[in-house]
Formats: structure tokens, sequence, C-alpha cells
């Protein structure tokens, strides 16, 4: 049954390809409903062909199905060939899975839109080339679906591309995912060299059997990862994804939280032998990881549009799954990756809802009391807040936990990972803060509404509030397929799915007693930040202002994300541009277009020359006739 | 027997000059003429070799030569005539049309 | 004898055509022409070609060249040419004559050892009217053809437009 695992990306490419070319000519109606359907018909295939997975032997992994010879190049092969393991199963299916909900959730958001077929081409096309990139068995084939991704985000970013921000945002998010992506490159180009062969098979066996030094490890690890932290947005190539909020709230959902981000995630855990052969690269991830977590924490905590905390929100918690990663719980770092796309998506779309009802209001200070008026929105939007803060019996608290775990673990090796875990601890303390800031200020407390928007306040669609639920769900069930170890290691079947493609790096055993421990600190950190949240904003809300006011130094620099953007654009961009000017006017204006133009010149010129010579006479004509037959005997005779 | 280089000789110095008439010479009708020359001073070589090879068949070629010859007279005559009448000119200098 | 004829027609040849290169007058020319044309006949029987000598004397001399005096006299050009304005043509044509002559002799070194039969090759008219009429029928049409053409164009190019 799983033979069919290679029809899965390509049935949102035909969709693609039929609304490209027909869909003007479409009804809306049939618009959605394609669309959606073929994303659903991904999903039903990627289930099928996971249980299929399941019933499978592990002698038989990687499944691969080789569609076509792509690039040949002497002894050098890529092949179009996808692959099918636990890896790519999970992937697939979460992203068929909540792509289908978002789509569905599309219909209504997007229903009085212009652009309405547009967007739903743009939709399937990422989700073929995010298909494609979780499937692909080789290299340079997930670097196809990587830019294909790329390209989808900018087009949808600035998907209402007449307003100037968002079209500026897609150029931004398009342009550093590129710093990244050559990296990358770098990074597949050493593998090439080194091993001779993009396929992930023959990488994984050139590693472990140690053709590849640590050094060289480290090298194309790091290269590797500097790609994924623009793909997944990460220090130093966060900038893009705040700025990505222009586009329509689904998108974000979708993209910038759910899967897109997470393709650095996922690149790694791929990798993962290389990670693990590198001791270096991993602690590089890792640190980049935690700092990114606290670092983005700290810019949600001071936020005013309700978006902006949702992607600060999304960068830090990607910095935990590169700190799982990082520290060699691989399958640890994925079980947060599936986790936080439940319920960060639907944060992301119970925000739209919330944005819905409020005709386009994003900003929280305009907010406040609406749980009255938005009876389903609330409940899913809490369960969303509850289950990213890490509360116990919630899907994020099970995630969380076991990369946290890990490197609390991994102290024993280095107290470096000591530090991590204090990173991640202080993390996990902000997530809950400004996560449950942003619940207080937006459902609870004192209406500030503006009263024009305040009369057309209505309660999202159906088709809209459906999909929040089915998350809902989720995002409380989705934690129980990855119990921790504490409890029995039967329990942990996500991580027992994994082992086949990913093994656990530096195998450390904790005695029960740190296990329970560590857990119950998590629990406490959590609902610590809940209460410091109620606090500020509930029972007392002047404490922000004040201290806001009594630090004045430190609010100004977290509320202008530490004016990064600003020191970029003074160090890199305005530079380029300058640079661009002085080529362009001394270069090519002057000695390509020169050229261009003086060769026609030339010939103008050589032409008027030769125009001499034709004077319309036809004793001219004949001398030149005789000369010719002059020179000619002449030159046949001697 | 008069042998044959003398004849081609006369031949060859009756077709340069023929050639030089025609770019000396600025009117249409002399112009003109100077190809005739030239046109006999090939009948001349034809019928050397006519002899020289024992064959009739050079003369049947200079024969024919001279018919074409006359047919061509006659039209390029009928068009200098036309000219005559558009440009009421019969110098070469003037048939400038093709000039560029 | 042969050998002073030869001369003396050879001379009046080239003598006459320098002379039409000469003359500035077209009735000159002409005339020039037909002397030249007549002794050219002559040579043609000197080289044992009786029946082309005599049609070279009836139809060039006789035909040819009167039409050309016809046409001049059509085109009374009262005041005469004056002579050529580019001086460097004048100069330039005698040297690229000896080149050209030069050069031509150089070419056909080759056919003067050819032998010469002593044998008179048949060439009367009995003779040519066989090899036209079995050998050259095809040309022998299609010449006549291209007479009837030449006669027809030239006689509805020089046609007066009928006045309405």
């Amino acid at each position: 049954m799983t033979e069919i695992f290679w029809l899965i990306p390509f049935i949102p490419a035909a969709s693609t390809l039929i609304l490209a070319v027909f869909g003007k000519k479409l009804p809306k109606k049939y618009v959605s409903f394609q669309a959606c359907f073929a994303v659903f018909a991904s999903f039903v295939i990627s289930a099928i062909s996971a249980v299929g997975l399941l019933q499978t032997s592990h002698g038989n992994y990687p499944l691969i199905k080789n569609l076509f010879s792509w690039i040949q190049a002497g002894s050098f092969q890529v092949n179009l060939s996808l692959m099918f393991d636990p890896l790519s199963a999970i992937m697939a299916l979460v992203v068929s899975g909540v792509g289908f909900i978002i789509h569905v959730y599309s219909i209504g958001y997007m229903a009085d839109d212009e652009g309405y077929t547009r967007y739903f081409t743009y939709l399937n096309l990422f989700t073929f080339s995010m298909l494609i990139l979780v499937m692909a068995s080789n290299l340079v084939l997930m670097f196809v679906g990587w830019e294909g991704v790329g390209l989808c985000s900018y087009l949808l970013i600035g998907f209402w591309f007449e307003k100037h921000s968002a079209a500026n945002a897609g150029k931004k998010a398009f342009i550093v995912n590129r710093i990244g992506d050559t990296a990358f490159l770098l990074g597949i180009l050493f593998i090439i060299i080194h091993i001779g062969s993009g396929e992930f098979t023959a990488i994984n066996g050139a590693i472990s059997g140690g053709a590849i030094s640590a050094g060289l490890a480290t090298l194309i690890a790091i290269l590797l990862f500097v790609g994924a932290t623009g793909k997944s947005a990460q220090i130093p190539l966060y900038v893009w994804l705040p700025d990505a909020m222009e586009g329509p709230t689904p998108v974000s959902a979708l993209i910038h939280a759910a899967t897109m981000v997470t393709a650095g995630v996922y690149m790694v855990c791929r990798m993962n032998l290389l990670y693990t052969l590198s001791e270096t690269a991993g602690q590089v991830v890792a640190l980049v990881g935690a700092i990114t977590a606290v670092y983005a924490a700290t810019m949600a905590l001071t936020q005013n549009d309700i978006k902006r905390v949702l992607a600060y929100s999304t960068i830090s918690q990607i910095g935990f799954m590169f700190i799982g990663c990082g520290v060699g719980a691989y399958a640890a770092g994925m079980f947060h990756l599936v986790t936080h796309a439940f319920f960060k998506s639907l944060l992301f779309l119970a925000a739209g809802s919330v944005m819905h009802a409020l005709s386009g209001e994003i900003n929280m200070k305009k907010m406040g009391g609406l749980r009255k008026y938005l009876p389903l929105t609330y409940p899913t939007f809490l369960i969303g807040a509850i289950a990213i803060a890490g509360v116990p019996f919630f899907s994020g608290f099970f995630s969380k936990d076991a990369i946290l775990t890990k490197a609390f673990a991994q102290g024993q090796y280095s107290a470096f990972y000591y530090f991590i875990w204090g990173l991640g601890i202080m993390g996990a303390v902000l997530t809950a803060f400004y996560m449950f800031r942003l619940v207080f200020l937006t459902f609870h407390g004192e209406e500030r509404l503006d009263p024009e928007v305040k009369k057309h306040i209505h309660e999202s669609p159906k088709v809209m509030t459906i999909p929040l639920v089915i998350l809902a769900f989720f995002s409380v069930v989705a934690g129980y397929i990855g119990l921790p170890v504490v409890l029995g290691e039967k329990l942990n079947f996500f991580g027992k799915f994994l082992e086949p493609v990913i093994e656990e790096a530096h195998k450390v055993h904790l005695s029960m007693q740190t296990e329970w421990m560590l857990i119950a600190i998590a629990a406490v950190v959590a609902f610590l930040g809940i209460f410091i949240a109620y606090v500020f904003y509930i029972r007392s809300p002047l404490i922000p202002r004040n201290l806001a006011t009594r630090f004045p130094g430190i609010y100004k620099l977290m509320f202008n994300k530490y004016y990064v953007d600003e020191i970029y654009n003074a160090v890199f961009v305005k530079p380029t541009i300058k640079g661009s000017e002085i080529i362009y006017n001394n270069f090519d204006l002057k000695v390509i277009d020169g050229g261009v133009n003086g060769a026609a010149t030339a010939t103008g010129f050589a032409g008027k020359i030769l125009s001499y010579f034709q004077s319309g006479l036809i004793k001219d004509y004949a001398l030149i006739f005789l000369l010719g037959v002059i020179i000619f005997l002449a030159y046949l005779l001697f | 027997m008069i042998p044959a280089n003398y004849f081609l000789i006369l031949s060859v110095v009756l077709f340069v000059l023929g050639a030089i008439a025609f770019f000396i010479k600025r009117d249409l009708i002399t112009m003109f003429m100077s190809v005739e020359i030239m046109l006999n001073a090939a009948n001349l070589a034809f019928i050397t070799f006519a002899r020289s090879a024992n064959s009739p068949d050079g003369q049947i070629i200079v024969f024919f030569i001279i018919t074409v010859a006359a047919a061509e007279a006659a039209v390029g005559l009928a068009i200098i005539l036309l000219i005559f009448r558009q440009k009421k000119t019969i110098k070469s200098e003037d048939m400038k049309l093709m000039k560029g | 004898m042969g050998y002073f004829l030869f001369f003396l027609l050879a001379a009046m040849t080239v003598g006459a055509v320098l002379g039409m290169i000469i003359s500035k007058n077209q009735a000159y020319n002409a005339i020039f022409l037909i002397l030249a044309f007549a002794c050219m006949g002559g040579l043609f029987a000197l080289l044992e070609a009786p029946f082309i000598a005599v049609v070279q004397i009836i139809i060039y001399a006789g035909a040819i060249m009167v039409l050309f005096i016809f046409v001049v006299m059509m085109i009374n050009v009262h005041s005469g040419i004056p002579a050529e304005k580019k001086k460097w043509i004048i100069y330039l044509s005698p040297v690229l004559a000896v080149v050209l002559i030069i050069e031509l002799i150089l070419s056909i070194k080759g056919a003067f050892s050819l032998p010469v039969s002593t044998e008179i090759i048949k060439a009367g008219p009995t003779d040519l009217g066989r090899l036209l009429f079995t050998k050259y029928l095809y040309h022998f049409e299609i010449t006549s053809i291209l007479i009837i053409a030449a006669l027809v164009g030239a006689i509805v190019l020089v046609k007066k437009k009928e006045k309405k």
C-alpha cells in the first residue's frame, strides 16, 4: 500500500497547474473545492502510506521511488526520486493535514478577496514544494523544494502587493532567505565533493563508514545550519519573519508556523548523523537555538500587534526545536515540531478569527474583554495558549519537557548543556508570560474597543471555527503519542516510530528522581509565567506601565526589536545599494551600453563608407568588374 | 597557313579595346557598340579554334552568337530610345537612379 | 600572300576600333564600326569559314549597324558630348588595357601550340545546314523563339501610347 507514496506531492501540483491555467474562468466555489480536495487527497495517501510503513519490516527502509534521471554529469548523478520513511511520513502528514485544515479556513477568511483564485493557486504550489522538500531522497532535490517554498513565501507574503509594506516584506523574506541559501548550497557542494552523491542513503553510509572527518563534518554542518537559520528564522537571519505578518493570516499559520519555517529543523534531523558526528556543530545549533529562544521571547513581551507577538513566539519555539536537535534529541525536536504545528497554527487562525470579528484590527491596545463576544474563538485560543505555555497534560508540555530533559542530561558531559538548559527554562517562563499577556489583553479586562468596530462584532462563520476546534483537539491530544520515558519506554510511540531514521545521540540515563524533578520544574515554570501575567495585566494593570517608565532604555530596546533591522539596513543594505549604483553608472552604462551602441555606430559608419561605391553609374560598376577580372586572372596565373 | 597565335592575339587585343572603350565613352550608344566589339572578338576566337580543331562546330556557335547579338541589339536600342524619350539625354552620368 | 592579307585586315580592324574610341561623333563611331566588321568578315574568310564571313557582313555590318545608325539619327543630339571629366580614367585605361592583354595572353598560352591541320574543313552552307538541323536542332529552334521574343519586345517597348 505504501507504493503509491510518490503521488503525494503531485496531486497538489496537478491542482496548481489547473488553477494556474484555468483559474480565472472557474467559479469560486469550485476553485476552493479543488484546492482543498487536492490537499486532502495528499493527506489520505500520506496516512495510508504511513500506516503501511508501520507494517513494513525495518529492513526495507527507506522506500525510494526514482522518477527520472535529472542531472547526469560523468559519475555524478541526481535523480528526481522521492523517499518515504518515518521522518518523511511525519512531515508529510503534518504538512498535508494542517495544510488541509488551513485551506478550509481560508475559504472563509479570504471569501471577500479579489485574488481568491490566485491565493489558492499559491497555497497549492506551496504544498507541492513543501512535500517535495520533505520527501526528497537527495539533497539537491530537497534544495529545489527549499527554494520552491521560499518562492511561495514571497508570493504569499506579498499577496496584497499593492500595499507597499507587503511588497517590501515579501522582498525582504526572499532576499534574507537567499543569503542563507548560499551557505546551504556551499554545504551541499562540500558534501557532493567529498561523498560524490547527494543521496541521503549514500551520505549516511559515508558518515557511518567514517569517510568524513569531524572537522569537515563541522564545516558542512554549520554551513547547512546557516541555511536553516535563514529558512527557520533564527539568529541572525530571522528579520524577515515579523515583517512576513503582512500576508494573510492563514498564510502566516501555514507557512510561518507549521511548515516552511520548520524545514530547517527537518533538514537537521534528516542529517542527524552528521550533527552527531560533529560535537561542535551540535553545540552551535543548540546555542543559537537557545539564545534565539530567549531573545525572541523578550521581544514578544512588548509588542502590541497580535500577529507580531505570535511571530516572535514562532521564532522562539523553533529555537527550542533546535535546542532539541543540538543536544542530540532529534526525536524530541521533531516532536515539538509536530505539537507546535498544531498549537501555533491554532493560535494564528484564532487570531485571524479575532481580526475578522473586529474588521481587521490588529492592535491589542484596542481590544479587551472579547471573550463575551467570541464564544468559540476564545476557548480555542485559550487552549492553544495553554498548550504553548507548557501546562501539564497538554501537548506542549510533553514536547518541551522531552527537549529540556535531554539538555539537562547532557549536562553530565559538560556544563555547557546546563547553560542551555537554563536558557531553555528562561525561555519557557517568558513564553508562558507573553502568551498569557496576549490572552489577558485581548479577551479579558476592560474593553478598549473602537465604537465603530464594536458595532460590527460577530463570531466567525463555521468554515472558520470548525478548523479551530479540530486544531484545539489535536493541541490537547497530540502530546500523548510521545509520553516521557519516565512513564515507561514503551509509551514513547513517537520516538519508537522514528528510531530507524534517527538515532538519539549520546544516550544518557538519568535517574528516575532527576527526571521527575525536571518534569516538576517545567510545570512550575509554566504556572509561574501564567501567574506573573495574571498579576501584571488583571490584578494590577499599572505594573507594566510603571516598569516601562522606570526602565525606559530597556523598554525602548525591546520594543524596537533591539534595532536589529536598522543595524542591518545601515551595514548591509545601504552599502550594497550604493555599490550597485556606482557599478551601474560606471560600468553598465559606459562600458556595456557603450560597447553595444558602439557596434551599431561602427556598422552605420562602415555602411556609409561603402555607399560611396554605389554611385549608380554603370561605368563605375563595369570598372570594378574589370578590376575584379584582372585580379582574379592574376591570382590564377601566379 | 597562318598559325593560330596571331588570330588569338588579335582577338585578345580587340576584346580589351572593346572593354576599355566601354569605360571611356560617355554616351550610351557608343558604349553599346563597344559591347558588340567584344562579342566579335569572341567570334574570332571561336573560328580560330574551329579551324584548329578541324570541326565546324565552332562556326555553328558563331552563327548562334551573331543571331543572339542581333536580337540583343534590337532590344537594347529600343530601350535606349525609351530612355532618350524620358530623359532627353543619353549621357551615362545622368542615369543615376540606382545611387546608394 | 596570306600573311600580307592577315596583317592588312588586322591593322584595319584595330585601326577602325581605335578610331571609334577616339572619335566623339556618334555617326562616325558607327561608320568606323562598319569598317571593323567588314574587316572581321575578311578575317573569317581567311580562317576558312566562308559562310560565316558572309553572314557576318550581311547581318552584322549590314543589319545591326544600320539599326544603330537609325537610332543615332533618331536621337538627334545637337550639342556634342564633351570630353570625359574625370581625367584619371583616361590615364588609367591604357594601363588597365596593357595589364589585361598580358594576362589574357598568358591565359591562352597553352593554345598556341595547337597543330593546324592542312585539310580544308567542310564549312560550306550545306555542311553547316546539315549540322544545324541534326546536331544543333534544339539550339536552332530556341534561338528562333528568342528572335521572335526580341522582335515583339522591341516593338512593344517603343510603341507610343495611344492618345485618348
